[in-house]
């Protein structure tokens, strides 16, 4: 590791000035980014601590729509159970140290092209509360670890719809058992959205005509008949791009019927 | 009734006391005044000319005490192969100069060029980033056939990247040859033996210190044989007379082979700590393990097998190429040679094998002995091809290899491949393993499988190895540099109890709690008074460390030779304090009487008597009672075993899930059975992991792809099935006082190819006409291979 200072505001005011400084950087679980720092991959000059950050955690349900702040863990996403899909998935994010300490937050700044969350929030339709904004999950991602984000913006809360009925299966990669490819279904008022995780060289994305299929019947067997295209999917030691496309249309199924 | 001490006890291991509680002592425990740090400046390119090495910036930042570059070793001595071997054609191998740092060439991703030592790590650190070496990148060389054919050498003056070219048996070439031209069948099976990366969980690490007032140095280091790492840092590298240098291999967590060998990092921490009169301390952390410790296998093989009408095995041919790294690791040579040419015959009575390895320089970390060494690779090769010839014949897996089975009359049996097996019956294990396994209840849980959407596959294999390494006078035949005995001490004390001091390293196998077993049986007292003391050069005598399962087979041979000594002095003493003849007196529960009378002596009262020789005979009995034995075997030892396994295949990802897991070994007599299933069990997951997730990937410039856990998958717990193991089968080894075989290896020499057996079953089940994929066998290579059968 390099030098870097640390504070810890408690506020999201007191944050978003900390963050002012050249090079700072927000800190949440850091499960990403201590080991990266340990790596000398990353030479911030000031880590901004936002677990003590009030307003940025706990989960609250207020009718239909879920919001939980950015600082929330992994595990506290888990135990809550009020949107049981999402639930489900952050209790498969790496082991307990990292589902105790991983924040939402974190996970959607970090945008990881194999990431969990990325998935739930685009499949839900989701808006990502930053402390200067609201910005539409539809949006937010922009490719591999590339989001809306501007220097210095800090992810205060997430909003969650919560679907009629969703569902998220993940083929983990065997080593690091984030998602090989992960898919996450969310049957909405207004239709079904499909989103794609680790599959990807562009990260996160939707499969638009399987939502329309599933929009008009939403069972597995609406997926007969349509494919996914391996141009731009991801080849790597773990599975090549058609194998990866192969795997989108067998977990949509299998996230379909496990929500219907 | 099942013993509750001594010999076959499952006694609970004393030694996971400390390991449970965190309280063992590691090298990177151990704080040693005034310790100093170093940090090694790694290749980032596979091969290169270094033009240049600027440490002028680096020798100016704060904290900085030394930087050293591969100049300063030019006039030192390479660290060497422990294996001469020779080439078809009568010429010894290559055997190009291992540095302690890389002089003119890096020649991998990792090769260490220069070392800073520093007050602290960070500075350390920090200083190896100012360093300014000018390397040009030249093509590395990956491919073993590019290698071979093409124009870049990894060793300039070698200019075929050709280690040797080794034939065996030489002399039965023709005849094989013609077997295989001539017979009814011919089976034929290309392969690989995917490379591994050992990952012990504790990495390794060294210090280096040195008394400059008596010329003294000592070496802490993770080693599972800490007298072989003096030997090779004595007698090759840095020439300190050996009575000048203890080498410390304190609690180690984990070797697996990788820490058999000397490394270069262990001579930098000595030669450092003599310029800077501090002790110097270096650990490496994850990536500089990956990158640097010795890996296992890498094999790519063609075996061919010829049956007759009946099914009977009339040779095995195997082309091997084994690629050996940028350098040679001390074992490197041996593994795909002699420990595993000679194993190509498997548990079968087959009259001709003959094996051709050549090894092959490349820009890729030294592969060496791992878990098996060799004998997984014979294993897998031999057991891949009979299933396929099975199916090719419609023969039923078992029943071809039972017709082929060295039957228990055929003792001593000599293999086509040059080895005398001593003792075994393949048929009992193969009993065993039907029962346990349940094969007979197969067909209904396939039923069940497919009533789920999924294939199951029922794979089967026999191995047989070779362990207890090894007597000296065959080895060194065979071109080994050293011997490969071992020694014990074992010292009563006045009041009764007892150290053993033991050639044989333990980390992780279970020493402390299994040699008093023996110790402890044979004296007929309480094991709790023994300790083991092994690790320290300065403390135990010269033994030649663990690997090969050859702690308690010959390890524990010495340790019984040196007990066996100790019962023949005390005998006499006693007999001296009951006044009657030595040979009429009796030991039985740690108590030594005259036989035919009432009259005894306990053998506290005689180690008292040893130590305070009042009235005591010292013309004819010296004092004290301390014994050593140094133990050369007669022959290896030979475990062998029915493993059984099936897998459940989910056809639309290609997933396999190991549902059943059965091991029946053969290990001889047993010791600990509680230690012994513990080993099985470490080695069915090893094994795999091998054959299921174990991914070592270098790309076509040699970086490693696979150097973290986010990419290189170790086996885990949820992968793996409830074991089921059964070692109650043994059949006594002949040659050794205690009659064992060794059981660290067995577990990942049976499981891989029984595994791979079981998936291609369940894919041929799915009536997909798949006959081989190779390991690991994941998710992705599955599907792809289904999708090709269609
Ligand atoms: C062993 C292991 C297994 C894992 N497995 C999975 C998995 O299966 N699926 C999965 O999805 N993830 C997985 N992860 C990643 C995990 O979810 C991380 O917790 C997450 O990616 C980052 O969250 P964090 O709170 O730790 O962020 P940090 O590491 O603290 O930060 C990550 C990045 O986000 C930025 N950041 C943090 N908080 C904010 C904020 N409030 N506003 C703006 N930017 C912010 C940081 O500056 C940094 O750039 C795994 C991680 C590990 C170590």
């Amino acid at each position: 590791m390099y030098d870097f200072d640390v504070e810890k505001p408690g506020t999201i005011a007191e944050a978003a000035t900390a963050m002012g400084v050249e090079d700072a950087q927000a800190l949440g679980g850091g499960q990403t980014l201590i080991p990266t720092l340990k790596q000398r991959l990353a030479s911030p000059s000031k880590l901004v601590s936002l677990s003590s950050v009030a307003e940025m955690q706990g989960i609250t349900k207020e009718g239909d729509t879920l919001r939980i702040g950015g600082a929330t863990t992994h595990a506290a996403v888990a135990a809550d159970g009020s949107y049981p899909a999402l639930s489900a998935l952050a209790s498969n994010i790496g082991d307990p140290a990292v589902r105790n300490r991983g924040t939402i937050a974190g996970s959607l700044a970090n945008n990881d092209p194999a990431a969990c969350y990325p998935a739930a929030a685009l499949a839900s339709g989701a808006t990502i509360i930053t402390n200067t904004r609201e910005i539409a999950a539809d949006d937010y991602f922009q490719g591999m670890f590339d989001t809306a984000l501007d220097e210095g913006e800090i992810i205060t809360a997430v909003k969650f719809p919560i679907p009629q009925a969703a569902n998220y299966q993940k083929f983990v990669q065997p080593a690091s058992r984030f998602a090989l490819v992960g898919v996450f279904v969310a049957k909405l008022a207004d239709g079904v959205r499909v989103a794609v995780t680790g599959a990807s060289n562009e990260g996160v994305f939707r499969w638009t005509e399987a939502e329309g299929a599933l929009s008009t019947d939403f069972s597995a067997s609406a997926l007969d008949g349509l494919s996914v295209s391996p141009d731009n999917m991801i080849t790597d030691l773990h599975g090549s791009a058609t194998y990866r496309a192969h795997l989108v249309k067998v977990m949509t199924g299998r996230a379909v019927t496990a929500a219907s | 009734m099942p013993k509750d001490t001594g010999i076959g006890a499952a006694t609970v291991r004393r030694e996971d006391v400390r390991f449970l509680t965190g309280t063992g002592e590691y090298t990177d425990d151990i704080q040693l005044a005034k310790q100093t740090y170093a940090v090694f400046a790694r290749s980032t390119v596979a091969h290169g000319t270094i033009k240049s090495i600027d440490t002028s910036a680096a020798s100016a930042m704060p904290g900085v005490l030394a930087v050293f570059t591969g100049e300063d070793f030019v006039e030192v001595g390479g660290n060497p192969a422990g294996w001469l071997i020779n080439s078809r054609d009568g010429e010894p191998m290559k055997e190009p100069k291992r540095p302690v740092l890389a002089h003119g060439k890096v020649r991998h991703v990792g090769d260490a060029y220069a070392a800073v030592i520093a007050e602290t790590v960070e500075q350390a650190r920090d200083a190896v980033e100012a360093i300014e070496a000018d390397i040009d990148e030249l093509p590395a060389v990956v491919d073993m056939n590019d290698a071979l054919s093409g124009s870049n050498f990894v060793h300039n003056e070698i200019e075929t990247n050709q280690c040797f070219d080794w034939g065996w048996i030489e002399d039965n070439r023709e005849a094989t040859d013609n077997a295989i031209k001539n017979a009814h069948h011919v089976t034929t099976l290309e392969l690989v033996n995917n490379r591994l990366v050992p990952n012990a969980m504790e990495p390794r690490a060294s210090i280096g210190s040195y008394k400059a007032s008596t010329g003294e140095y000592t070496l802490h280091t993770t080693s599972q044989n800490p007298h072989l790492t003096r030997l090779l840092i004595s007698a090759f590298v840095l020439g300190i007379p050996e009575n000048m240098l203890t080498v410390i291999a304190p609690d180690v967590g984990g070797g697996f082979g990788s820490k058999i060998y000397h490394y270069g990092e262990e001579a930098l921490v000595l030669a450092a700590a003599k310029k800077l009169g501090r002790p110097v301390k270096w650990t490496a952390d994850r990536t500089e393990s990956f990158l640097t410790d010795a890996h296992g296998r890498d094999h790519v093989t063609k075996i061919e097998l010829a049956l007759d009408a009946d099914g009977k095995f009339l040779a095995f041919r195997t082309d091997t190429k084994a690629n050996v790294g940028a350098y040679l690791s001390n074992f490197s040579t041996a593994t795909p040679t002699f420990l595993h040419g000679t194993l190509m015959a498997g548990n079968y009575t087959v009259p001709l094998v003959y094996v051709n390895v050549k090894a092959v320089f490349t820009n890729t970390a030294p592969v060496d002995a791992y878990r098996g060494a060799g004998r997984p690779e014979a294993t897998y090769s031999i057991e891949r091809v009979i299933d396929k010839a099975a199916r090719e014949l419609s023969m039923d897996p078992i029943e071809l290899r039972r017709k082929n089975f060295v039957k228990p009359d055929q003792y001593p049996f000599a293999s086509a491949a040059g080895l005398e097996y001593d003792s075994g019956n393949y048929d009992a294990l193969m009993d065993k393993m039907e029962e346990v396994a349940d094969v007979a209840g197969f067909e209904t849980r396939r039923k069940a499988s497919e009533a789920k959407g999924l294939l199951r596959g029922f794979g089967v294999n026999a191995y047989i190895e070779a362990c207890g390494i090894a007597p000296s006078n065959l080895v060194g035949v065979l071109g080994s540099r050293v011997g490969l005995y071992d020694a014990a001490t074992v010292r009563v004390n006045a009041t009764g109890n007892l150290s053993v001091m033991v050639g044989a390293h333990s980390h992780g196998q279970g020493h402390e709690t299994a040699f008093p077993q023996v110790v402890a049986e044979m004296l007929g007292i309480d094991p709790g008074v023994i300790d083991i003391v092994h690790g320290d050069t300065s403390k135990i005598p010269f033994g030649m460390g663990t690997y090969g399962s050859r702690s308690l087979a010959v390890c524990g041979s010495a340790v019984v030779r040196a007990t066996e000594k100790i019962i023949n002095k005390a005998k006499k003493i006693a007999g001296h304090m009951l006044e009657a003849s030595e040979h009429d007196i009796t030991l039985s529960d740690g108590v030594f009487s005259v036989s035919g009378t009432d009259k005894s002596v306990t053998f506290g009262e005689v180690a008292l008597k040893a130590y305070i020789p009042h009235e005591y005979p010292l013309e004819d009995i010296e004092p004290g009672l301390e014994e050593t034995a140094f133990y050369d075997p007669a022959n290896f030892t030979y475990p062998s075993g029915a493993y059984a396994c099936e897998v459940e295949v989910d056809p639309e990802t290609g997933k396999v899930r190991v549902d059943r897991m059965t091991a029946v070994d053969d290990f001889g007599n047993i010791i600990n059975p509680m230690i012994v299933t513990g080993q099985v069990h470490g080695g069915l997951a090893q094994g795999i992991g091998q054959a299921l997730v174990e991914n070592t990937t270098y790309d076509e410039n040699g970086q490693l792809l696979s150097a973290s856990y986010m990419d290189y998958t170790m086996p885990r717990a949820d992968d793996m099935p409830m074991f089921a193991v059964d070692h109650n089968q043994g059949t006594p080894c002949t040659h050794n006082p205690l009659g064992v075989k060794g059981c660290g290896e067995a577990g990942a020499i049976g499981s891989p190819p029984t595994v791979v057996n079981a998936v291609i079953d369940a894919l041929q089940s799915g009536g997909k006409n798949v006959t081989h994929i190779d390991m690991p066998v994941s998710p992705a290579r599955v599907w792809d291979a289904m999708q090709n059968a269609e």
